[in-house]
Formats: structure tokens, C-alpha cells, sequence
């Protein structure tokens, strides 16, 4: 089989790592959690880094009136399907082997990426910033606006006593190795056609 | 800061000072003595290397302290009541002071010992006897909570208790006071030949540690002081110090110290338990309360068992056998080997070892002097390994440091001997402020002894702390031991009069100590989980009301349609599922504690209102930001009004959230 069909194969097959290990992560640190707290994002769940964190989030959170997070949102049904289908479609193509395709699939993957990231932006947007009237503690900028409390989207953060952390895990990382390796496909498939 | 800054230099200065007054021998105490604050100074947020627990002595409780700071961690509440942790008035808890006289909310406890394998330290639990009124309980090391209490019958001052054996197959408790058996209306001067001593052997349960009384072995009518298993070689023997062989019964302080020998009691316990499990033994009714805390349920139960097993010595020819040891024997350790066994004759001048190996040789060639109520008297020369000269005034108990040494103390010249087995010459010795009575070496009664520090616990403090009036505290001086000399580096205020304590490395019990009860396996029979299921239901002048707290509310925590006369009883959860996040539960006028409640925990208190009016209830543990915030009320009306029963959290019936 041509190099450029394996790599293909290959890069679509390591999306398959989404299905096992989250995607990202959410840490928050203050000086009363020695043992920071800590959310995972699956593509399909969310889950604790320490047994019970999420209720303890959800816990300090009602302080400044933000919102529960919730047991499953819309999302977890979509993204498994988008991943399951860019996965077999990319295995096909790998087989098919024109490496136009190749390119064809790792844009296709780049848009439904950032739709993903746009997504979730928005979610956080809405989690930090959608408070209750009624909260026990309210919080203004210097600019006299609401403070929001919304975690960054990518980096490290300080909201009032806690400091957030939001970084990719393993899952994320098979996504990336996987997309390049696509993309890699994609030259060395052209090189190929050439000689 | 400048706090940390002073006490440091405090107990800097004062090492100088204790250094150089104890150690008027040596020259190079002066560097040495510097040392001590460096040694004891455990940073903040650093942990200690070693757990100590300390008996409580009268106060009934158990200290852990942490080593070798001295820091207080924790007072476990065992033998007496502790308002503090509503122990002893939760109804949750109640039943574990139950006991053949009743309820009863003190007792005086003496001896921890650890749970071993193998003649090590496993950290799984710690025994602690109650002296007064008989009993032995059980700690868990993963709760630091008392969670098994038995009583012993026929029993009365149980003081050569709670000693584990090397696979922690027994712990046993022996009877200091001799008493008739069974217990009956008689001359107290017929004491003589008709009282007994009973040495009870309680079988735990190497999977989940649950106490039986195996057996008991009905001995003649001495005091049984103190007892040490055998390990080792001599694993299979339990060796008792005995005094008051003259079986006097008043004015004991003379009349109990005219024999110039009296015994170690060498019990060959694996012989006794194989006569038992072959059918051996007489069954004899008694009574004895057998409590038990399960953690699932966060509850106690009490059960009344009416019989026992009783052995006599004279049914097991060979199982028992008794060690001339000179002048009422308090202290009867036994060495990492299992070879020796330390005989501290309090009113002796010198200190007695004998040898298990001669023993047994004594006891084939059958050198025998005479014998007591039909047990042998080994001839004393023939069980001797050697004895310890001059050592000091009073010895009372001997902690080994594995390295070949033993450690003794002396009450009556209040200082602690280092000696060495073997040759028995003294190698060291350092006096301590004031009267000391047990020492600990971590480790120290098993076969694997942590010989780093040593803890001395003392009888007498005098002036060395801030005087507070008559009652002043006992304290604990801590040694380091590592080198060829002892160096005292610190002394710390213990609660009630710490008898023995025992000591283990702290990474055999940090992996296992847990955060939280979960609240998905809280079994208790009037938990609610959410506030959704939480609940007020009269029942007659019963009124049972089934409470949450969260941060930083109650639901509910608005009660109506309480009436003079009711019994209202608080069965309260804590939802919290996060560490070291309990919750505080107190109502105005409650004749019992409040209640502290750990995450995943329900407990229950009873309050009954005798006047009409409005009445607050408030968390008592500042649990969040809002704890001022977490209260609540509860409205009683008149006997017989018709203010219908209502409960809400924030003007909503609970359950409509």
C-alpha cells in the first residue's frame, strides 16, 4: 500500500483516542484546595479529576450565582457522531487514495474544529457570564460592568480567590497527531502522483 | 510570623537550659542541645514522621499527636462522653457506652496498643482498655473513630490490657482487682482462695477486626498489673506480671508487698485456644454488653451476651506457669526477639529478665518450686537470663529500640535508663520532669521497633509549665534515641494522665485515612439525600424532622407546628461531598451536645421544648463565607394548638424546588 494511503488511514483511525480520553481540561486552584479542583470535557461527558469536584465546583459557583454545570449537554450527542463519520470517511478515502481528498477531509476537519471551539467558547461565555439576580455575591470591574467569571478559553486565568487553568488532555492531542498526519498524507500523496 | 519566630526561640532557650542541666556529664552538650529546636520543628504545612496516640488516662479518651513535633491533632472520643463530637449523645452513638450496669459515660483508659502482621505494626487499628469499668475498644485507623467497645465480665479493674498478639489474633485483657466468681454477697475478708482473677482472650477478626470473647482463664486470686505478648520464638505465649500473691485485702500498700518474690504469669495461650476449639471449656452465664458502630449506617448497636467461656488452669495441664519475679512486678515488656522478658519489680533493687529458651528448658526438666493453686512455680535461678544492677529507683516499664537496647523507666528517681540485653549493663541515663511512668518507642512492643525517638510520659509536672492553679497537666518528653546517648529535644502537655501510648510511621496510615463518607452508601435508617426528600412527620408527640445542610443553608429552616410536650427528634445529613467540609447542627435549650456532622454523615439529637416562642437552631462549624448565614427556626405553640405542621426553605414547601 502507498505511504500516503497509510498515513491517511492512519491519522483518521487516531481520532479514535477522542472516544477514550478527554479532550479538555478545566482546573481551578485556591489557597482552600490544596487538592485543586478539576473538570474533564469528553466529547461525550463530563467527569470528575477527583471523585465528587464537579459538585464542589458547582458548590463554590452558587456563591456568585453562576449556573450548575450540567449532567450532559446537546453537544455530547453530535460531536461522537461528527467524530465517528470523519472517522470512516476518512479510512475510505484513505483507500481511495486521491490525495485531493486528503485535503478535501483535513479542511472539512479544521472547520468542524473550530465550529467545536466556537461552541464551547460560547457555552463558557454563557456559564461565566449568565448569573442569577438573586446571587449572594456580586462582583463589579473597575469599569463599574459586572464582572464575569467565565474560565479562558485556552491558558491560565485568575477569577477572584481561584485560579483557572484550561488546557488540552490526551484526547485533543490525538485529534492534532492525527489531522497532521492527514495533512502530511496529503503531500506525500501529491509527491507520489508526481513520480 | 514573629509568633513562630518567638516560640521557636522559647523552645530553643529551653532546650538550652533543659540540655544544660541534664546533662551536667558531658561537654559537648552545648552544640548538641542547640540542636534540639531543629530536630522537633516540623515547618508549616510539613507533616510529622510518626503518629503517637497517647492514652487519655482519666479523661477516657485517646490523643493522636504527631512526632516529632507534639503537636495535638486529635482527642478520639472512646470510653467517655464528648459533647464536642456529640459522643455519647447522638443517638447514633449512645449505645456504644451501654454496658451491663447501664450507660455509662466515663472510664479511665490506659494501654493502646496497634494492631500487628507478623509482629509488625499494620495500622489498622488501635486498642485501648477501659479500666474501671471493664472494657476494650476498638479504633479504625481509616475513621480515627471508635467503632467497637466490648465489655469484659467478671473483670474489675482492667489494667494488663489491651495487648495485641503478633498476628493480632487476640488482644487481652487482664483483671487488676481480683473478684469472686461469679460475682456474689460475701465477707470481703474471705478473699483469700475464694476471690479470682480472670485473663480474658478476645479472638478479632483479621478481615474486618470484629471482637469475640474467645475464652477466659480463671487464675488464682493476684492482681494481674500488665502483660506482654510473646513474638518471635515465644509467639503463642502471653506473659502477665502478677502482685498481691499474699491475696490481702486491706491496706495493700503493706500488706501486698510482704513476699519478696511475686510472679510472671507465662500463659501458653495456643495450647488453651486448641483445648477450646476441640471442645474444650465450661460455658457460664454472664452479663456483658458487646457494642458495635457501623459506618454504613453511621450507627451503633448494643447487644447483652449471657455467657462465657471459662477455662481453668488445672483443665490444661502444661498452658500455665508461673516466674518468681522479686517485689509486686509492675512492668512485663517483651524484646523484639521474643527471648527476653523484662519483669520490673517496683519495690526491687534490681531490674529482672528472664529467658524464654530457659524457661522452656526449666519447664521440661520440670524444676519446679512447689506451686500455687495447682500451677508450677518455676524455680527462679532456672528462668533467670540475668538482672540489670543498680538501674534506679522504682522501675516501671521497658520499650526496645531494636538495635539491642532496652529503656526503662523509674518512678521513684524520675529518670529513664538505657541498657544494654545481654550484658545488662547500663549504658545511659536522663532524668525527666517529673515521675515518669510508661515510655513509648514506636513500634516498641512488636518485632520491628522504630527506634528513632522515645516518649516519655510523666506522672508530675510541678513547675514546668505556666501554673494554672492546683491542677496543673501531665506532659510527654521526647527523646531522640539514635545515638549512643539520649537527648531530651522536648516536652508537651498531654491531656487527662497518659498511661502508655503506641507510635507508627505516618505512611502507614496517611494513604488510608479518609476524607469523606459517601453519601451514596449512607445506609442510616433516617437519612435523606436531597432536599427534595427532606421531611417533617408527627407521630403522635413524636415529631421527626429530616434535615440537610448544605453550604450554607438547612432545608428546611422554617418549622412550624411544633408543641410544648413534643419530642422532636433532628435526624440531620450533611450532603457535602467535599473534604473537611462538616456541618454544625445546635437548637436552643437541647439537654444533649450539638451535633457535628462529616460530609456523607447523618446523626441524630432529640429536643424537647418546654416553652412556647420562636427558637433558633445554627451551624456551630464555620463551614463557608456564609456560615452566619446557616440558621433556621422553629416556632412552638401551645400543647394541643391547631398550627398545622409546615416546613419550608425560603418560603417554599422543601420539596417544591
Amino acid at each position: 500500500m502507498k505511504k500516503s494511503k497509510i498515513l491517511m488511514i492512519v491519522g483518521s483511525l487516531l481520532l479514535l483516542g477522542l472516544f477514550a480520553f478527554p479532550l479538555w481540561n478545566i482546573t481551578l486552584e485556591a489557597p482552600q484546595y490544596p487538592i485543586p479542583l478539576g473538570m474533564d470535557i469528553h466529547i461525550n461527558k463530563f467527569t470528575d479529576t477527583h471523585e465528587f469536584d464537579i459538585k464542589n465546583i458547582n458548590l463554590m459557583n452558587h456563591y456568585v450565582g453562576m449556573q450548575y454545570i450540567p449532567d450532559t449537554i446537546p453537544e455530547f450527542k453530535v460531536f461522537p457522531i461528527a467524530i465517528g463519520i470523519m472517522v470512516v470517511l476518512g479510512v475510505i478515502i484513505g483507500f481511495l487514495g486521491n490525495h485531493k481528498l486528503f485535503l478535501a477531509w483535513f479542511v472539512l476537519m479544521c472547520i468542524l474544529g473550530t465550529a467545536g471551539m466556537y461552541d464551547f467558547y460560547m457555552w463558557e461565555y454563557d456559564y461565566g457570564h449568565n448569573l442569577s439576580p438573586k446571587a449572594i455575591m456580586n462582583f463589579k470591574n473597575p469599569d463599574g460592568s459586572v464582572m464575569g467569571f467565565q474560565p479562558p478559553l485556552f491558558g491560565t486565568k485568575d477569577i477572584l480567590n481561584f485560579t483557572a487553568h484550561s488546557y488540552p488532555r490526551t484526547g485533543a492531542y490525538f485529534l492534532f497527531v492525527g489531522m497532521m498526519l492527514t495533512l502530511v498524507a496529503f503531500f506525500v500523496g501529491r509527491k507520489e502522483k508526481k513520480a | 510570623m514573629k509568633t513562630i519566630f518567638k516560640s521557636l526561640l522559647a523552645i530553643t532557650v529551653l532546650s538550652m537550659v533543659l540540655g544544660s542541666c541534664g546533662k551536667g556529664d558531658s561537654k559537648k552538650n552545648g552544640a548538641l542541645a542547640s540542636n534540639a529546636a531543629e530536630k522537633v520543628y516540623v515547618a508549616p504545612g510539613e507533616y510529622d514522621e510518626f503518629y503517637a496516640f497517647l492514652s487519655g488516662g482519666f479523661s477516657g479518651q485517646l490523643a493522636v499527636y504527631g512526632l516529632p513535633s507534639g503537636r495535638l491533632f486529635k482527642v478520639i472520643p472512646v470510653f467517655s462522653v464528648d459533647p464536642e463530637k456529640a459522643y455519647g449523645f447522638s443517638e447514633e452513638t449512645k449505645p456504644m457506652l451501654n454496658t451491663s450496669h447501664g450507660f455509662i459515660p466515663w472510664d479511665d483508659s490506659h494501654h493502646p496498643d496497634i494492631s500487628q502482621t507478623a509482629g509488625e505494626l499494620d495500622g489498622r487499628w488501635v486498642f485501648i482498655n477501659g479500666n474501671n469499668t471493664p472494657r476494650i475498644a476498638k479504633i479504625d485507623l481509616t475513621s480515627f473513630e471508635t467503632t467497637e467497645i466490648i465489655e469484659i465480665p467478671n473483670s474489675a479493674g482492667n489494667h494488663s490490657s489491651s495487648f495485641v498478639t503478633e498476628n493480632t489474633e487476640y488482644v487481652v485483657a487482664g483483671t487488676r482487682f481480683s473478684v469472686p466468681y461469679p460475682q456474689k454477697d460475701m465477707p470481703i475478708k474471705e478473699y483469700k482462695g475464694n476471690f479470682k482473677g480472670a485473663l480474658t482472650f478476645i479472638s478479632v477478626d483479621p478481615k474486618n477486626g470484629a471482637m469475640n470473647i474467645k475464652f477466659q482463664l480463671m487464675m488464682p486470686g493476684f492482681n494481674y498489673d500488665l502483660s506482654h505478648p510473646g513474638r518471635g520464638a515465644s509467639h503463642g505465649w502471653f506473659f502477665f506480671t502478677t502482685y498481691n500473691t499474699e491475696e490481702a485485702n486491706s491496706l495493700l500498700e503493706v500488706n501486698a508487698s510482704q513476699n519478696d518474690k511475686d510472679f510472671i504469669a507465662a500463659i501458653n495461650w495456643k495450647k488453651i485456644e486448641e483445648y477450646v476449639n476441640n471442645g474444650g471449656g465450661k460455658k457460664a452465664p454472664t452479663r456483658y454488653a458487646h457494642n458495635v458502630y457501623n459506618e454504613e449506617t453511621h450507627t451503633a448497636t448494643s447487644t447483652i451476651k449471657e455467657e462465657v467461656l471459662i477455662i481453668n488452669p488445672s483443665d490444661v495441664p502444661g498452658a500455665v506457669y508461673f516466674m518468681p519475679t522479686p517485689k509486686s512486678p509492675h512492668g512485663c515488656d517483651v524484646d523484639p526477639s521474643g527471648e527476653y522478658i523484662v519483669g520490673s519489680g517496683k519495690l526491687a533493687a534490681e531490674l529482672t529478665v528472664h529467658s524464654f529458651s530457659k524457661m522452656l528448658k526449666a519447664i521440661e526438666q520440670k524444676k519446679f518450686d512447689g506451686d500455687a493453686y495447682g500451677i508450677p512455680i518455676l524455680q527462679y535461678e532456672a528462668t533467670l537470663a540475668g538482672a540489670v544492677k543498680q538501674p534506679g529507683l522504682g522501675p516501671l516499664h521497658t520499650e526496645f529500640d531494636g538495635k539491642g537496647n532496652a529503656y526503662t523507666t523509674f518512678f521513684i528517681s524520675s529518670e529513664v535508663v538505657k541498657w544494654k540485653l545481654g550484658t545488662w549493663e547500663v549504658l545511659d541515663r536522663k532524668p525527666v520532669f517529673y515521675s515518669v511512668g510508661h515510655l513509648m518507642i514506636p513500634g516498641g512492643n512488636s518485632r520491628k521497633p522504630f527506634g528513632k525517638y522515645l516518649v516519655a510520659m510523666n506522672k508530675i509536672t510541678k513547675d514546668r509549665y505556666l501554673p494554672t492553679g492546683p491542677e496543673v497537666t501531665q506532659s510527654a518528653q521526647l527523646f531522640d534515641i539514635t545515638g549512643e546517648k539520649m537527648e531530651m529535644l522536648l516536652d508537651f502537655p498531654t491531656i487527662g494522665e497518659p498511661h502508655y501510648a503506641a507510635g507508627i510511621p505516618a505512611n502507614l496510615i496517611v494513604p488510608k485515612s479518609k476524607k469523606i463518607y459517601k453519601l451514596e452508601d449512607n445506609k442510616h435508617k433516617s437519612v435523606v439525600k436531597t432536599e427534595a426528600a427532606a421531611k417533617v412527620v408527627r407521630n403522635g408527640n413524636e415529631v421527626h424532622v429530616y434535615m440537610t445542610m448544605i453550604r450554607s443553608h438547612f432545608a428546611p429552616d422554617n418549622i412550624e407546628g411544633i408543641q410544648v410536650g413534643d419530642k422532636v427528634y433532628f435526624h440531620v445529613t450533611n450532603l457535602e461531598q467535599d473534604y473537611d467540609v462538616p456541618h454544625g447542627f445546635a437548637v436552643i435549650g437541647a439537654q444533649t451536645s450539638e451535633l457535628l456532622i462529616m460530609p456523607g454523615q447523618t446523626k441524630t439529637n432529640i429536643w424537647e421544648p418546654k416553652q412556647v416562642g420562636v427558637w433558633p437552631f445554627y451551624c456551630t462549624d464555620f463551614c463557608s463565607a456564609l456560615h452566619q448565614e446557616m440558621q433556621g427556626y422553629i416556632r412552638v405553640s401551645p400543647k394541643g394548638s391547631k398550627v398545622p405542621l409546615t416546613y419550608t426553605l425560603d418560603g417554599d414547601a422543601v420539596d417544591a424546588e
